[in-house]
């Protein structure tokens, strides 16, 4: 496989012809102050890389405050983008190439790189006052510490400024543009059309001319810069991967969930109502609801993360979709509320996006540590059925699932997602109409024999009555309730038996989700677990392994509570058992627990997600190999 | 739902609204009377009596729900209001009550309040306040008076007491009623203007707790004071009171406050035209909180406010309209492909 790194020879030719040469797959890495505007420039490379057939995957990462002080490390916004001729399921362990906008941008990410990586960086901003405020004493430019990387410093701003000087824009406003430069300027290096970006612009500023004009003439002169001056001998190109056949978009994690949700009222008929309160990183999924008022979606942005769920709740009860979404802290305010769900037996979508905890701990950042907080959050005996998604494009068919189960058995579902795959993207071939799933709905309106804990003897599901039914009248409430009845019952034996048949109930949802898939030969001693956002990486890991000769088999976990029926059975066939997590071992302690299974723990807490070089490491340590 | 709205309505009695669930609060207590009041009252509405959910949160009101022949739900504490909001949002056609206390609506669930009453959203909520903490055997709560002892305070409360009408009002609520548990007829007057209000309708229900605070209102409401203590309030008369109709209340320009002044004093032109319509908070707020910290006035009963104002489910349900007509019913298909996208051969 051909990477960028492995390029210095052509890199390093002198050639007056620039060659373009071929090769499988880079990583860019766009870093900048949080304004100057590198997730935008990283969104539309990755748009001409997905247009363009590649296979992408993208990481974006930035800090909590908007605009945290200019020039400084915390300042520092980034955009990684991983696209290649072949299928990539991770951003890329370490950036062939950083776009470092300032010396604040370089230092904040020059750990992450690789020798001979390419380094386009702003000459502009190297001033002693920015080097003050990156904590630089010397000018990383002059003194020699990035002898190691193919460094290529370009005056953006100015060049940027000199392409506009014939339009009206003032300085602010050129200077505003110098990321469509970086971004021409890197097009030209990787070989991708202007074309949908120019259309991007075109839509995006429609009605104001002179931006678009402004904004086109600097793509274009990056795109020409890159072409002419004497910056790189040759250009790459990477070509378009073999996909299925059909129409694709790319997607992120909270768009793909927005839509499943969205798919949900069309399969059911059903209205959705959103409670939700704006927290980081799941507010994308309210902002996309918010737009799709003709859809049968109903969004309302609550006084606070308990009136969201309760709302939503209520929602439940008239019967129609009750959905809130979240993150951890938000998570740990409605779980009361949850558990209220789960007393009146209501179908409830919780949507968690995890970030990095504990308290407001790491907003921005992912980690997979809310895990036991879904499964046991709450006072009492209180199962109910916890999901995760593994990819922004499983969002979507995992959003459906969550409201399967929950309007099948009847109970809060929580669905688990994380940062990293909610503001990721991968490209997404759009399921036609029989590839979505289909469920129905019932609602109880016979009148006879009506009780409303009568429960159905497969699911143990009780009716879902919609208040406005005539001679349904009844009361739930979060007292215990007689079984059948629901009238309110103090009774010792009744609370032991309502306690096991609510967790009986959760259990049966072994019965009605896909067996665990082992992935691999499936022959392998060594097994290696993950769950969620994690499976690319994971994947990736056991495919680098087996490129090596080590063999391992992998089961990624989409249902968390219940645990897959088979999974006891497939655990015994391992010598070894790898649990790979974002924690500090929440699934390895829920596996050891329920199963009496040793089992070897993976674990990283730093707010990114794992490295495919860092699990082949941990295996291969594991193994003593 | 919809095709129930054609449905003749039968003739209900008091007895219809009534779950048979034998009720449970203390002998003595004023929430008795509360109940027999709305069961009364229901069969009075216009509402099919499927259509109406009781929402409640936790105190000894929030059994309220179980005691009424109709749809239920006893909520957490504090979460009615907001789980009322989901309710109709998604079924404007329900007539949605939220049943709750001082400490459920004023103290956990004081947040939820005042968003539930700047939304406007088109539900009634019921708030008995009998200012003691009655469930949980006798703490103070948020309108329990200064100086009272409790449990919880055994050397008498410290904190300042919410007025729990001046709160509303300030949060802007659009209909702000007073009555009281001891006043069937004026209770099921005040009801029934609260039905009859488009937009969240708040009635504070004075609720006298037998056990841990037995008397708390008898300085306005004990019979033989009451007619000087005070002021039924009724929309376009004077604001007269007193035992012989000999007083009245005025604005003092000077102060900005107002004052009770005798008939026989002042020319009957000085004396306040109740106008619970006109959106006149500063007089509201004044109305609300007479009688509290021995201002000496009148403790007002009635509707203090009844404005007609945006109400947050139409204005949603217009919104949604406003979409549909300029982007037409959504398709999922449509969406998934909105967008940028690529075919693959």
């Amino acid at each position: 496989m051909k990477k960028l790194t492995d390029m210095s020879a052509e890199l390093d030719a002198g050639s007056s012809e620039k060659k373009l040469i071929e090769i499988d797959e880079v990583t860019i890495r766009f870093a900048g102050d949080s304004g100057d505007g590198m997730q935008l420039t990283g969104t539309r490379f990755t748009t001409a890389s997905a247009l363009l057939g590649n296979d992408i995957a993208t990481l974006p990462d930035y800090p909590a405050e908007i605009r945290a002080p200019a020039g400084t490390v915390p300042g520092v916004s980034g955009f990684q983008v991983h696209f290649s001729s072949h299928e990539i399921h991770t951003p890329g362990d370490t950036p062939d190439v950083l776009v470092a906008m300032n010396p604040a941008a370089l230092k904040a990410n020059l750990a992450d790189l690789p020798q001979q990586a390419i380094i386009i960086t702003n000459s502009d901003e190297y001033t002693a006052e920015n080097f003050a405020k990156a904590g630089y004493t010397t000018n990383p430019l002059e003194d020699g510490s990035l002898r190691n990387y193919r460094v290529i410093p370009i005056p953006i701003g100015r060049m940027t400024a000199e392409a506009l000087a014939e339009t009206d824009l003032n300085d602010k406003e050129k200077d505003r543009s110098k990321n469509m430069f970086v971004l021409g300027l890197v097009c030209w290096l990787f070989d991708r059309p202007l074309e949908p970006t120019i259309r991007w612009i075109e839509e995006k500023f429609s009605g104001k001319e002179r931006i678009i004009a402004a904004n086109i003439q600097a793509l274009k002169a990056g795109y020409h810069y890159g072409e002419t001056a004497e910056l790189f001998p040759v250009h790459f190109k990477v070509r378009k991967m073999q996909l299925p056949p059909g129409t694709y978009r790319n997607i992120t994690g909270n768009e793909a969930l927005a839509l499943g949700m969205v798919a949900v009222t069309e399969i059911t008929g059903l209205k959705l109502f959103l409670g939700s309160y704006p927290i980081t990183p799941a507010s994308d999924i309210l902002h996309e609801l918010a737009k799709y008022k003709n859809y049968n979606v109903r969004t309302f942005q609550a006084e606070d993360e308990i009136a969201a769920v309760a709302a939503a709740i209520g929602a439940a009860y008239s019967g129609n979709l009750g959905l809130t979404t979240t993150s951890g802290p938000g998570f740990s305010l409605k779980l009361e509320a949850i558990n209220l769900a789960v007393m009146t037996e209501l179908p409830l979508v919780i949507a968690n996006i995890q970030r990095g905890g504990p308290s407001t701990g790491l907003p921005t950042k992912t980690e997979q540590a809310d895990l036991l907080q879904a499964v046991f959050g709450r006072n009492g005996e209180s199962p109910l059925v916890v999901l995760a998604a593994k990819s922004p494009a499983d969002c979507f068919y995992k959003a459906i699932e969550a409201f399967r189960i929950a309007t099948k058995f009847m109970t809060p579902v929580v669905l688990l997602s994380d940062g990293f795959i909610a503001n990721s993207s991968e490209p997404w071939r759009l399921p036609s109409e029989e590839e979505i799933p289909h469920f129905t709905v019932n609602f109880r309106t016979e009148a006879e024999g009506f009780k409303p804990y009568l429960r159905d003897e497969e699911t143990l599901a009780r009716p879902w009555v919609k208040p406005g039914t005539p001679g349904l009248e009844h009361r739930i409430g979060g007292l215990e309730k007689q079984h059948i009845t629901g009238m309110v019952s103090y009774d010792p034996e009744n609370h032991e038996t309502m306690v096991k048949l609510r967790a009986e109930k959760i259990r049966r949802v072994a019965n009605d989700i896909p067996e665990i898939k082992v992935e691999g030969s499936g022959k392998a001693d060594t097994l290696i677990i993950g769950w969620g956002g994690t499976y690319g990486t994971i994947t990736d890991a056991r495919n680098t392994l087996a490129d090596e000769g080590i063999a391992i088999d992998q089961i990624h976990l989409e249902y968390l509570s219940p645990f897959p029926k088979n999974l006891k059975q497939v655990l015994e066939n391992y010598k070894n058992i790898f649990v790979a997590e974002l924690n500090l071992g929440q699934l390895a302690f829920l596996i050891q627990g329920k199963f009496a299974i040793k089992v070897k723990q993976i674990n990283k807490v730093k707010g990114q997600p794992f490295k495919v070089g860092e699990l082949v490491d941990a295996i291969r340590k594991g193994l003593s190999l | 739902m919809s095709e129930t709205a054609t449905i003749e309505k039968p003739v209900y009695t008091k007895k219809d609204f009534s779950s048979g669930v034998e009720v449970r609060w203390c002998p003595g207590c004023g929430d008795y009377s509360i109940l027999a009041a709305v069961q009364k009252a229901l069969p009075e509405f216009e509402h099919l009596r499927e259509n109406y959910a009781f929402i409640s949160g936790i105190g000894c009101s929030s059994r309220f729900p179980y005691y009424m022949n109709t749809y239920g739900f006893h909520t957490i504490h504090g979460r009615a209001p907001a789980i009322a909001t989901g309710l109709k949002i998604m079924r404007p056609e329900l007539s949605v009550w939220v049943i709750t206390g001082d400490g459920d609506g004023l103290s956990i669930g004081g947040n939820h309040f005042i968003h539930v009453l700047r939304r406007n959203v088109d539900i009634n909520i019921l708030l008995f306040n009998n200012e003691i903490y009655g469930l949980t055997k006798g703490q103070y709560s948020p309108t329990s008076n200064l100086g009272l002892k409790t449990k919880s305070t055994p050397y008498g409360a410290i904190d300042t007491p919410l007025i729990p009408a001046r709160l509303a009002a300030g949060a802007g609520a659009t209909f702000i009623a007073r009555s009281a548990d001891m006043l069937a007829k004026h209770l099921n007057e005040t009801l029934h203007k609260a039905n009859e209000h488009k937009g969240t309708s708040f009635v504070e229900v004075l609720q006298n707790c037998y056990i841990f605070n037995d008397g708390a209102f008898d300085p306005y409401l004990e019979k033989s004071v009451r007619d000087d203590r005070v002021i039924y309030l009724e929309a376009g008369k004077p604001m007269i009171f007193g035992k012989d109709k000999d007083k009245g209340i005025r604005l003092n320009h000077k102060t900005l406050t107002l004052e009770a002044v005798s008939l026989s004093e002042v020319a009957e032109n000085e004396i306040l035209i109740h106008d619970p319509y006109h959106n006149n908070t500063a007089l509201h707020f004044m109305l609300a909180s007479m009688g509290y910290g021995g201002d000496g006035l009148p403790l007002a009963l009635g509707v203090i406010r009844s404005l007609q104002a945006p109400i947050y489910n139409d204005r949603l349900a217009e919104q949604e309209t406003e979409v549909i007509a300029k982007k037409g019913k959504g398709r999922l298909t449509d969406l998934l492909k909105s967008g940028e996208t690529w075919e693959v051969k």
